[in-house]
């Protein structure tokens, strides 16, 4: 088994313990950072979030994977220059505006981040100027909100007709969540895309970006 | 009545199969070892760090068709609001497992222990459904040593936020029920601090008063229909002999 493979596999074990030394030892035989990212840690969080989907692990199982996902991600990120950490896309991602349920976004943030995604996690209680503001500034593709109390799912619907309003709604797409949310809110609202749980939401955001 | 209630952290804590279905592994299902050691360990960290504590108060029916109204935006038709007019008793309760939880949870995700973290706050939520639960056996205790409950008297609770009671209803209960003396704040989104709280009414009375079909359009949103289960043990219950109570919230598998 190559060392690629290896890495692939420690990820899916949630070995954040050894997933460094294997790292390690990949940098030193010249593989290059880009190569060790795509072919082992992020090939090897593919097969956890088919592995989930296909209600093969639990929950748990994912986010031991995601511990050693970011553990490597640490050894590598300083081996791209500044700017050239690769990403599948950008993501600006929050709790909305008067709601300070955080774990939901947390997983998502935590799954965009082992999918190869860039996240700027303006955290909970965002107002919906500070998305739209933020995803500019950032040029993000995505704008992702999650809601757990019905009276603040509105500030949803302020998102996205601020990014119609404003012209932005073709180059930033939405993305809600967060338990009182359902598929026919985001159609209701005009949001892009609803995610049911974590990886779901990866899914719709992969979809959203390769179609922009 | 109005007391406020400590309460034993033995009493609470969490059952694996409810902090396991909170994580989304339903009741039978084997569990990875691995994961059962993230469930021990966030046992070990409730233990340490929860600091249960509760308030509870008698509210006759006329100040609680107050405090339910709230602000005018309860769906027209709703189970509490016809189920509290047959009640023979009510109290307005809230409960928290205390900041400190919170905090650790927050801390977990930031040190990027997901995964002990997540479990944690499944570990907590199901803390303070038993916490609720501790107050409730209270509250129909209560009514036992008075001597005025009767024979299959039934205790269950109802929160805002569910069942049709707009959770905006939580400004009323703060006012009746003053929280804040046990730590518990509300936000201007009716959110509560620590964020690992409940709060709700407690309906005493016999126990057809709790049955209902869930054909209310509440009941239409509603993802987990755990009422029918709930009713059915109060079915069940009463065809037995001597007091009932029930302790299934409606709001047990709440998602977060």
């Amino acid at each position: 088994m190559d060392l690629l493979e290896q890495i692939a596999l420690a990820l899916q074990r949630g070995d954040s313990n050894g997933i460094g030394e294997l790292l390690q030892q990949a940098l030193n035989k010249g593989l290059a950072p880009k190569e060790i990212l795509d072919s082992g840690l992020i090939a090897g969080m593919n097969v956890i979030g088919d592995r989930y989907k296909k209600h093969e692990i639990f929950l748990p199982e994912v986010l031991l994977a995601a511990k050693a996902m970011h553990v490597g991600m640490d050894v590598l990120k300083p081996l791209f220059l500044k700017d050239e950490v690769p990403a599948r896309g950008r993501v600006v991602i929050g709790t909305v505006q008067g709601d300070i349920h955080d774990i939901g976004k947390n997983l998502v943030a935590i799954m965009l981040s082992g999918a190869g995604f860039e996240v700027i996690d303006l955290g909970k209680d965002v107002p919906p100027n500070r998305f739209i503001e933020t995803a500019v500034e950032k040029n993000a593709n995505v704008i992702g909100m999650s809601a757990l109390l019905t009276t603040t799912m509105p500030v949803m619907k302020t998102v996205v007709e601020g990014l119609k309003e404003k012209g932005l709604d073709r180059r930033i797409k939405t993305v809600i969540g967060g338990a009182p949310v359902s598929n026919e809110f985001a159609e209701h609202i005009g949001a892009d895309a609803y995610g049911y749980d974590s990886v779901q939401a990866v899914d719709c955001i992969k979809e959203l970006v390769s179609g922009s | 009545m109005r007391e406020v209630i400590e309460i034993r952290k033995e009493e609470i804590i969490p059952d694996q199969a409810d902090a396991m279905a909170l994580q989304g592994i339903c009741r039978g299902s084997k569990v990875p070892s691995n994961i059962l050691k993230l469930f021990d360990h966030a046992v070990e960290i409730f233990a340490e760090r929860a600091r249960p504590v509760g308030i509870a108060a008698e509210i006759d029916r006329n100040d609680f068709g107050f405090v339910y109204a709230g602000e005018g935006r309860n769906d027209d038709r709703t189970p509490v609001a016809e189920i509290f007019q047959k009640a023979d008793h009510l109290a307005l309760f809230a409960v928290t497992v205390g900041q400190a939880l919170h905090d650790k949870i927050n801390e977990l995700f930031v040190g990027k222990d997901f995964a002990l973290g997540s479990m944690l706050d499944s570990v907590a939520s199901v803390g303070v459904e038993k916490s609720a639960d501790v107050l409730e056996i209270e509250f129909h205790n209560t009514l036992l040593r008075r001597g005025c409950a009767s024979k299959n008297l039934t205790v269950m609770r109802y929160s805002p936020g569910y069942c049709g009671w707009h959770v905006s209803g939580q400004r009323k209960l703060f006012d009746y029920l003053r929280p804040q003396e046990v730590g518990i704040t509300l936000r201007p989104s009716y959110l509560m601090e620590p964020l690992k709280s409940a709060s709700g009414v407690f309906i005493a009375g016999a126990p057809e008063i709790h049955s209902f079909a869930d054909t209310y359009e509440c009941c239409s949103q509603c993802e987990t229909h755990s009422c029918r289960d709930r009713i059915s043990r109060i079915e069940h219950s009463s065809d037995a002999s001597g007091p009932g109570r029930q302790t299934v919230p409606m709001d047990k598998y709440r998602k977060e």
